[in-house]
């Protein structure tokens, strides 16, 4: 299909060939253009958001949530520059952006115009990859590349950066099927030599783990699915990273929690102890690995991972395989069963034996109160009375993120949204106007602190405009959390900077951006509050005040190993447990 | 506890491995910019760069060459070719040191001024290293040197007491040994 059009209606139609029902953005003047040929169609949704650090994160809850690529739309200069977080945090957790910026004219550019800044230049490091289009005839090119390379290999955001003119211009139009890339083809079939010897090494294992991560999750809800085929087949206990909770049931009894810093006593442990270990679209990060020469020291390590730079960063392993996870363990399932692999079934019997062990020493165990809200306690509660529904969580950084993903159980995949690379404060609200407007009958609830929530609560205001019953779940202990926990732990008490000082009245706010206000600040009134922000069709900010010292815990502390973790019930001397070096170290 | 002096919860340099010295080609799409994504790439990541050359190489196909000397532990060198390779304007990365199949070359301009027997012996050692005289004054020459990066750098050491002024060097260029391409 090839046809004339404006570089501002190629967007538009590239949109809508790409099969993009919703993007998000804030107009401005080098975009106009395209807002106008926006505004003479009725295919493609705009949610116009307050702030285009919002717009990246509602297109990036609304591709987790759904694995298409999601989209957004920013004028030039600041425009482009307040999406600079939202761009890196999507290239740190690899997830399929197609970001359209503006540009001032091209007769402009290098002049310091207007509203202009170098947004190829600004976006190179935080971007998968980034185009500056100088002429509307390779605009449609180019913009199905962008979707191409958002979503094939490990995904990321694509910038696409439009000049005012091209977008005035009159040029041809061609549709996606007539694009072909020339130089990126991301290798997704593992090699068979390397996943036969893999098998061979699992089939003889005596304390094997499955260490599961986000590229499971991005592989598409296949992925999962064999990951858990492949787990039934072996017998062996699973592990995920924070990005990959989902991928494995929590329910099933060989799942053992997430590991590294919070990860549990269990997980860490058979990762510290094992003798082969299946890597499957993880990436051995600082967070799961701890010190890194006392890393899971005696064991032999497959990595299984679509993006070869990931392999061998961190860590050394013995079986690389560069492919999709899905497709990689397609191929093991097959060759495991054509081979009739067995286990040793005496060893991994004992193994389990080590492994509830582990388990019985019930690390996520917390003091519970009668007086006031434990913050581990209100994400049971949350949990347990949202558990009958079709749920999606996001989070926003810091304790309650942790807790979260401790005690929240999560059975599918991609009903987990939340900042783990880049750790952006800030994440949560915008993710889940972007989860809601994805699945409008859903449960979409933002588990937040009370600091993080603040620096994108003009959010709301988008939720309110379009209708999206988000419920934004406030665990306030009125700290920065983690920073108070960290000040606690290596700099003496001294809580510099980390008092929440001056909130809102949450409830108040909530009632000002047309939504609905819930505090609770007892046990005893914690359900029925739950269940009242539950039956609520509006936005919903909920203040749950909780215990404001709460630490949380397992955690490996600075400098230590997985086998050297710190559990709640040491919390009196968790000052003296990490040492003076250690200290230097976040 | 077992902390040693390393003690770190990042990825701590535990284990000293031996710095090597490795040449990459790298085929790329002669596009805006795609030297900017190279640089910045080591740059980002805290990678060396010793030499870098660049240059068109098929105007038709728009395919340029960049030629990289690099150091580097043996894991650095192996993540600097996976990260060069997931580039999208990338097309193949080649690590000639590794293949030990190639030649490399480097062309200097090397400014010598003096007179006397500096300039006799400095004419004499040029003659030696197949140096050309590109120009000359009554108390000055330029050579132009041409091969692989030692022999460049032992012929500068030679005119630094002759009178060394300046330098204006390519940096590496390399291709494979054979008759197979890229």
């Amino acid at each position: 299909m090839t046809q004339q059009m404006t570089g501002a209606e190629m967007v538009i139609q590239a949109m809508i060939d790409q099969g993009v029902e919703h993007i998000f953005g804030y107009p401005g003047g080098a975009v106009l253009p395209i807002y106008d040929a926006m505004f003479q169609q009725e295919k493609l949704r705009h949610i116009l958001v307050r702030h285009e650090q919002g717009a990246v994160h509602a297109a990036e809850g609304y591709a987790r949530s759904t694995g298409k690529v999601g989209c957004v739309l920013v004028t030039s200069g600041p425009g482009a520059t307040n999406a600079v977080t939202g761009l890196t945090d999507a290239l740190m957790d690899s997830i399929p952006l197609v970001c359209i910026t503006g540009q001032v004219p091209t007769h402009l550019i290098g002049n310091d115009a207007f509203q202009e800044c170098d947004t190829v230049g600004i976006t190179r490091p935080c971007t998968k990859h980034n185009y500056l289009v100088k002429s509307v005839n390779d605009l449609a090119r180019v913009l199905h590349e962008a979707f191409y390379i958002a979503a094939n290999g490990r995904p990321g955001p694509v910038v696409v950066d439009i000049p005012k003119d091209v977008q005035f211009a009159t040029g041809t139009y061609v549709g996606p099927k007539a694009v072909q890339m020339k130089s990126y083809k991301p290798k997704v079939k593992g090699d068979l030599d390397k996943i036969k010897a893999a098998i061979e090494m699992l089939a003889n294992a005596k304390k094997p783990i499955i260490y599961s991560g986000g590229g499971i999750i991005n592989s598409g809800k296949e992925a999962s699915h064999l990951l858990r085929e492949f787990a039934r087949l072996t017998g062996f206990p699973v592990t995920s990273t924070l990005m990959g909770l989902g991928a494995f049931p929590a329910a099933n009894p060989q799942w053992l929690g997430m590991l590294g810093m919070h990860g549990t006593y269990e997980a860490n442990w058979t990762m510290h102890d094992c003798d082969v270990m299946l890597c499957i679209g993880a990436r051995f990060d600082d967070r799961i690995t701890g010190r890194i020469d006392a890393f899971s020291p005696g064991s032999r390590k497959i990595h299984v991972d679509i993006d070869a730079s990931s392999i061998n960063k961190n860590v050394k392993v013995d079986i690389p395989i560069v492919g999709d996870c899905a497709n990689v363990l397609e191929d093991m399932i097959r060759i495991w069963r054509s081979e009739a692999k067995q286990v040793d079934k005496q060893a991994l019997a004992a193994w389990w034996k080590q492994i509830d062990k582990w388990r019985s020493r019930n690390s996520l165990a917390y003091r519970q109160s009668n007086e006031t809200i434990k913050p581990q306690y209100a994400i049971q509660r949350l949990y347990e009375l949202t558990r009958d529904r079709d749920v999606y969580i996001t989070t926003e950084v810091g304790q309650h993120q942790m807790w979260a993903a401790q005690f929240f159980k999560f059975e599918e995949p991609n009903r987990w949204m939340t900042s783990g690379g880049l750790g952006t404060m800030g994440y949560g609200l915008p993710a889940s106007v972007g989860v809601q407007l994805a699945h409008p009958k859903s449960l979409v609830i933002d588990i937040a602190g009370e600091a993080s929530v603040l620096m994108t609560m003009q959010e709301m205001s988008t939720a309110a405009q379009y209708r999206l019953p988000i419920k934004i779940f406030i665990l306030n202990n009125q700290y920065m959390g983690m920073v108070r926990q960290w000040q606690e732990l290596l700099h003496g008490g001294r809580y510099s900077e980390s008092y929440s000082e001056a909130l809102p009245d949450f409830v108040k706010l909530a009632e000002a951006y047309h939504g609905v206000g819930i505090r609770c600040d007892k046990p005893g009134d914690l359900d029925h509050a739950i269940k009242e922000m539950i039956n609520v069709d509006k936005p919903v900010i909920f203040d749950c005040m909780v215990d404001q010292l709460e630490n949380c815990f397992p955690m490996i502390p600075s400098g230590k190993a997985h086998n050297e973790m710190l559990l709640g019930d040491v919390e009196g001397d968790i000052a003296k447990a990490i040492d003076e070096k250690g200290k230097v170290l976040v | 506890m077992s902390n040693g002096a390393s003690a770190s919860h990042y990825p701590a340099q535990t284990v000293k491995e031996r710095i090597e010295r490795h040449t990459l080609s790298v085929l790329v799409d002669n596009e805006p910019g795609v030297l900017a994504r190279v640089i910045g790439l080591f740059s980002g990541r805290g990678y060396n760069i010793e030499s870098l050359t660049v240059s068109e190489t098929e105007h038709r196909q728009h395919l340029s060459l960049i030629t990289i000397v690099t150091t580097g532990t043996p894991m650095v060198i192996e993540q600097i070719k996976h990260q060069l390779d997931r580039m999208v304007p990338v097309y193949r990365v080649v690590d000639m040191t590794i293949t030990g199949r190639s030649i490399e070359r480097e062309l200097a301009m090397v400014k010598v001024r003096g007179g006397g027997d500096n300039r006799v012996e400095a004419l004499r050692l040029a003659d030696a290293f197949r140096a050309r005289v590109i120009d000359a004054t009554t108390e000055s020459f330029v050579f132009e040197i041409t091969g692989n990066t030692s022999k460049i750098n032992q012929f500068i050491d030679l005119m630094r007491p002759l009178g060394l002024v300046e330098v204006s060097r390519t940096g590496v260029a390399a291709i494979g040994r054979g008759p197979e391409g890229m």
